[in-house]
């Protein structure tokens, strides 16, 4: 089963706006880029035309370790608003 | 807004605890949720160990929400192919740890909170901290300055708060470790016959080896009342210098298709995913968890524990949150809200078991962070297994000297003695 379709059993409320703001001309110079291989969710993604990264912040299961692992800061990561994003049920 | 004794940040283990006392004692408590009730934010692997608990918490077990009493220990070895697995179980294990689930419990201990008379409000974010001369004088809450005589920042493994205060730099990648978990359902027979447990009773099961695909950690798996917990626990720092390894959910799915692990989830319904933080790394809590106006506790303090086959977190940020709040109690009654007074709060965990603890088992990760201990030895037990029952169609050696013979190669060398010495850390 893929990230995608095991976060359709998650329940989230989704704000408009984005919690991860991603400074493109950060990661374009990195050459790991390891919020693409560290994101549980598989949610981020890197356009091969723009070479922008890409994050589907609605799924996030807002764990943090992209902003742990990012290595020069191109992540200004907050939490979701007040009763926005994942809500756990079990947890 | 009228000044708070204390406002708490985040519904957690420490955060709930620490209100709870303060509400206990009498005092103006107000905790402040960004999920929609505590708990909703809340992730563990995960198991609680009550016996260092019951001294500062005696009153509240009897009906909390726990899932099943660990009867049962499992740890698995595992190579590419093999897998070694030890059990054991006692007697003596009754009433000493527990699985639990934390949007159940936390929501539990939220109602303790509020029947005590503290206050809880939900779907608040704190965003920033309220300085007034200087010090910490309260939270700012989505643009809504709430003053209080003492901030208590639980706020979790990343802690923004903490970091906002200047007690502590940004998570570094060697101090945390990435969780994935799901939680899949079965009834309660099938639980109990597939891992062997009579009702209420339940197993705790840690994988280390090849699964982690040479990042340092492992799996575990924790039988709840109806579900059970499988993850993968990932070192960040590890993963980071891994450049090869896959996406962690890749790594997990991996993990999940195991023939050791296939069966023992076998027709159960995924019923949620999670991820979550673990600051493990180092096992190095906050220099300094206090300063004016403001503590620090639970996993926002660092206080967490991989002690190897046992890892802790959630009964150091219950005592953290208790402590939290007999320091607070204290500062009330002088009037004092400093820096000065509320270092009691550093004594106080210096003299409680987290800190002891977490001393104790200080180097154990240097031990355990060793590539050696998740690649070469998990597979050097499985090819030693696997010699020994294998039945070829050459004639057979001795047992003894075949085992001798993995030790000799596996264990006689200079690497070998010095990872066996340094076992001494754990």
């Amino acid at each position: 089963m893929n990230p995608a379709e095991k976060l359709t059993l998650d329940i989230f409320k989704n704000d408009q706006e984005s919690h991860i703001i991603i400074r493109q001309e950060i990661c374009r110079r990195c050459a790991i880029k390891p919020c693409l291989r560290i994101c549980p969710g598989g949610l981020y993604s890197l356009n091969e035309e723009t070479q922008e990264i890409l994050v589907e912040f609605a799924g996030c299961l807002e764990c943090g370790s992209c902003r742990v692992a990012c290595p020069d800061g191109a992540l200004e990561w907050r939490y979701p608003r007040g009763g926005f994003g994942v809500q756990y049920r079990y947890g | 807004m009228e000044r708070m004794d204390a406002v708490v940040v985040g519904a957690g283990l420490a955060g709930l605890t620490c209100a709870y006392r303060l509400a206990c004692e009498g005092m103006q408590v107000l905790v402040l949720e960004r999920g929609d009730h505590p708990g909703s934010k809340n992730v563990t692997g995960g198991r609680i160990y009550l016996r260092p608990l019951r001294p500062y918490l005696p009153e509240l077990w009897d009906k909390a929400p726990l899932e099943r009493q660990v009867t049962k220990e499992v740890i698995t070895m595992m190579s590419a192919g093999a897998a070694f697995t030890a059990q054991f179980t006692s007697d003596k294990f009754r009433e000493h740890s527990y699985t639990i689930l934390r949007s159940r419990f936390d929501k539990w201990l939220g109602e303790r909170v509020v029947e005590r008379g503290g206050f809880i409000v939900p779907q608040r974010r704190v965003t920033d901290l309220l300085r007034e001369d200087g010090r910490i004088a309260g939270v700012v809450s989505e643009g809504e300055e709430i003053p209080a005589h003492v901030v208590v920042a639980a706020d979790g493994a990343l802690s923004l708060l903490a970091e906002q205060a200047g007690l502590r730099g940004p998570l570094a990648p060697r101090h945390a470790a990435v969780a994935l978990k799901e939680v899949i359902k079965l009834t309660p027979p099938v639980i109990e016959e597939r891992f062997g447990l009579s009702p209420g009773e339940g197993a705790a099961h840690l994988f280390f080896g090849a699964i982690t695909e040479g990042v340092f950690g492992g799996g575990f798996l924790y039988t709840n009342q109806e579900t059970v917990s499988l993850g993968l626990v990932l070192g960040i720092d590890s993963f980071l210098r891994h450049p090869a390894a896959r996406e962690t959910h890749a790594i997990f799915e991996a993990f999940k298709g195991r023939r050791e692990i296939a069966p023992l989830i076998k027709g159960g319904e995924l019923v949620e995913y999670s991820a979550h933080l673990i600051p493990e790394g180092g096992n190095k809590p906050v220099r300094q968890p206090y300063t004016d106006g403001f503590l620090v506790a639970g996993d926002a303090a660092g206080l967490a524990l991989n002690m190897g086959i046992t890892v802790r977190g959630m009964e150091f940020a219950m005592a953290s949150g208790y402590l939290a709040a007999q320091t607070v109690k204290q500062a009330k009654e002088k009037g004092d809200y400093s820096a000065t007074t509320l270092a009691a709060y550093a004594t106080l965990l210096k003299e409680s078991f987290v800190l002891k603890d977490m001393e104790t088992f200080r180097r154990s990760l240097d031990v355990l962070e060793n590539p050696r201990m998740t690649g070469f030895y998990p597979a050097w037990v499985c090819k030693v297994m696997e010699d020994v029952f294998w039945i070829g169609e050459g004639p057979k050696q001795r047992v003894s000297f075949t085992i001798w013979k993995g030790i000799r190669q596996g264990l006689f060398n200079l690497r070998a003695i010095k990872d066996l010495l340094r076992l001494r850390r754990i």
